[in-house]
């Protein structure tokens, strides 16, 4: 009986789920997929808007939380396409082949089902960087350049000390003779050559501050540091189902080079111009090609992310009610199976949500689907600890009566039961859906929306005004569903229960 | 109507009921009066079966009771039940509480409304209270509610815990009164636990007197008060009876 309970419900969450994050994907559209950091987003804006000039139908899932979740929606096949470094893949993702080359690795990919477009031209790598202007006073062109000057001050991000292939490799590999050498912050870092406090840092060989700061980016002349090429990345079957789109998308091949990608990334990050635009004005200038970019306002930016959050919230909490009523009525019945009961939903309460939204992908791919399983998981233990303790609080004068009246179990459960368990089994599911609506912010990380997408992009750009567009919006909203509650709560707790003993008669 | 034979019951390591073997006499007031503790609110559940004796039989009218099912829930349709306090449903109105198990049986609304009518002219309850929940409702009336409760299927016997327990002496003694003239009209077979002697003597055609799980005596309040069957039995009478003179130990 249980167990049929259980198929029933993981067949509607699937098909809830499944309708939700199919519509609006044809059969040959380019799906396209972008990590959570700017240049990442830039370049796959840049291929979506390339995609949509063939007039193919593209969409593009930004921001999606890290290089492990869009490994995998590629190989599923939930994505077609996303911008990837030949680095990444050979060092993490496929770091156990030992991979030698380029060659080796597309051998390594093809095996999968997977194709590595040609480099776009930049390499985003680990490099040192001084202010023009010093770095011309000293003649210092290249890393090795530095052995002449051993009394340089130099100030590194604290990763960039403790990393086996940062300083103390570099050090070695190069011979280089500084002693002055600190480890800091690497906003203070940036400061410190402004000020002349410092005269060498770490950085990123695209990071949008060489702009900002005017500096000079030392080539790495032993090649010390490790190749990340910037590609494309992009499932076999593209070139099949949507060969023009795919074509439109590969002129990025040889076109994207370091100077004009740190330029991308200033005018994103310190400029604030939304990613879309910026991909666009570069499309433009560079290839020839005039791509719509839709702005959408504030209000109707809100609404979207309003209706995402919603639809994650909503599904997850009726499925969890669905389980969870019934999971707590048996654990009031069979106190030894509810401990079981109640200890495994604290366990899954325990794991963290990040934890287990990754977990999730494998499973449930990318999208609401893995957002709302989560969730749906989280909710169980308020909802079915609350139905256990409001049925257990019901008096044993008050069972008896029921049970010596001749009523059936069943007719028990309903009539007498369940009512006066009411107030504490609302009380969890509001428990529940205000710390869904928390939680389904992180649902962005894994490409579901809501009101974690603009926190998410605030975050990344340091924009205070979008982390507030996601933030009030949801701080909104659980205020919202708590008070939803309490009206509910009038609606469906009988009134009789709601009677202090101080209005009784005497 | 009853009849039990060696029947004993423990929980855990407690006994709470020695073997015991015993009539109830159809269309008769038994009243099972002892101390707390004695056994008498555990002899009561096994009559209806709210807990299942660890020996012996219960026969309720010549029958095995059933141990649970459809046939236990017959039973109890046709034994009323009523304990302290009333065990009233706290969501349901009076009436919702006196009518719940005819709505359940699908009785018409034309013979619940009859039946209602005439458990509230029985029990002299008032009319207006009955759209009243119980936590709006005086301990007397609650008790009523329960007895109309208790009687709305028309059962043949009436089980009753400790149904005056919680009251107040006044609204106590009324309800005695009216206690004792509903049985005396409708003539069903009784079964009532109390503490209370003279409560016991007043509604009682028989008591069982218990302690620690046994019958200690059984048969009138005279038979009890002139032939007491051990010291405990004259101990149990002299500690209710009024206190001579006002006296000794300084009572109003």
């Amino acid at each position: 009986m249980r167990g049929a309970w259980g198929v029933l419900l993981v067949s509607l969450l699937v098909c809830a789920c499944g309708s939700a994050s199919t519509s609006g994907e044809g059969a040959h559209g380019v799906r396209v997929g972008s990590k959570k950091f700017t240049e990442s987003v830039i370049l796959g804006e840049a291929a979506t808007q390339l995609a949509r000039s063939t007039g193919a139908r593209a969409t593009h899932r930004r921001e999606l939380g890290g290089t492990a979740v869009l490994w995998e929606a590629l190989r599923r096949g939930e994505l077609d396409v996303y911008p990837e470094y030949t680095g990444t893949l050979r060092q993490e993702l496929l770091s156990g082949r030992h991979l030698p080359d380029d060659a080796a690795l597309r051998a390594a990919l093809a095996e999968a089902g997977l194709r590595m477009s040609r480099p776009l031209g930049f390499n985003n790598t680990y490099a040192l960087g001084m202010k023009e202007a010093e770095a011309q006073r000293l003649g210092i062109r290249r890393i090795s350049d530095l052995r002449a000057h051993p009394a340089l001050r130099i100030g590194f991000s604290n990763e960039f000390m403790d990393r086996a292939d940062g300083w103390p490799a570099l050090r070695d590999s190069y011979q280089l003779p500084q002693q002055d050498v600190r480890g800091l912050d690497h906003d203070l870092a940036y400061r410190g050559l402004e000020s002349g406090a410092l005269q060498l840092t770490d950085l990123y060989s695209t990071d949008a501050e060489i702009a900002a700061y005017g500096l000079r980016v030392l080539e790495d002349d032993l090649h010390h540091f490790p190749v990340y090429d910037a590609v494309l990345l992009y499932r076999q079957e593209l070139e099949a189902l949507a060969p023009e789109a795919l074509a439109a998308m590969l002129r990025l091949e040889g076109r994207v080079s370091e100077r004009d990608m740190v330029t991308l990334n200033a005018e994103a990050r310190l400029e604030r111009v939304p990613e879309a635009r910026v991909a666009a004005g570069f499309l433009a200038s560079a290839l020839g090609i005039t791509s719509e970019v839709r702005g959408d306002g504030l209000a109707s930016r809100v609404w979207t992310r309003t209706r995402e959050h919603l639809f994650l919230v909503g599904v997850s909490l009726l499925a969890a009610v669905v389980l969870a009523v019934p999971l707590g009525v048996v654990a009031a019945r069979r106190p030894r199976l509810g401990r079981g009961v109640l200890g495994l939903t604290g366990v899954i309460q325990t794991v963290p949500s990040l934890a287990l939204l990754v977990v999730m992908i494998p499973l449930l791919g990318i999208g609401s689907r893995p957002a709302i399983a989560a969730l749906f998981l989280y909710s169980l233990l308020p909802i079915v600890r609350n139905t256990a303790a409001g049925l257990a609080g019901i008096p044993l004068e008050v069972r008896e009566s029921a049970e010596a009246l001749g009523l059936p179990e069943r007719a028990r459960l309903w009539r007498i039961e369940l009512p006066m368990a009411a107030p504490s089994i609302l009380a969890g599911i509001q428990t529940a859906a205000v710390i869904n609506v928390g939680t389904a912010t992180l649902g962005a990380l894994v490409g579901a929306g809501g009101y974690g997408q603009p926190i998410l992009t605030g975050i990344r750009l340091d924009n205070a005004a979008l982390i507030l567009e996601g933030a009030i919006p949801a701080a909104a909203l659980a205020l919202l569903v708590s008070g939803l509650f309490d009206v509910v709560e009038r609606l469906v707790v009988p009134r009789g229960l709601r009677l202090g003993p101080a209005s009784r008669p005497r | 109507m009853y009849e039990l034979q060696d029947v004993s019951k423990c929980f855990g390591a407690i006994q709470a009921l020695h073997p015991l073997s015993l009539e109830l006499p159809t269309g008769r007031t038994t009243v099972l009066l002892g101390p707390s503790g004695c056994g008498k609110s555990t002899l009561l559940r096994l009559l209806n079966g709210l807990l299942p004796p660890d020996t012996g039989r219960v026969l309720f009218g010549g029958k095995l009771l059933p141990s649970g099912g459809e046939a236990l829930l017959s039973v109890r349709r046709r034994v009323g039940y009523a304990l302290q306090g009333g065990g009233l449903f706290p969501h349901l109105t009076g009436e919702e509480n006196v009518t719940l198990m005819a709505h359940h049986l699908r009785w018409s609304a034309a013979k619940v409304r009859e039946r209602l009518g005439a458990l509230v002219e029985l029990t002299r309850f008032p009319t207006d209270a009955l759209a009243r929940y119980p936590a709006q409702l005086s301990g007397g009336q609650r008790q009523r509610v329960a007895l109309m409760r208790a009687l709305m299927l028309d059962p043949d016997v009436l089980l009753l815990d400790e149904p005056l327990g919680a009251l107040d002496p006044l609204v106590r003694h009324e309800l005695q009164g009216d206690l004792h003239d509903i049985f005396v009209r409708l003539r069903k077979t009784v079964v009532l636990v109390t503490h209370d002697l003279a409560e016991a003597g007043f509604l009682g055609d028989n008591i069982l007197l218990m302690r620690d799980g046994r019958v200690v005596q059984q048969g009138r309040l005279e038979d009890l008060e002139t032939r007491p069957a051990d010291p405990f039995v004259s101990r149990f009478i002299q500690a209710q009876r009024p206190l001579p003179g006002g006296g000794a130990g300084g009572g109003a």
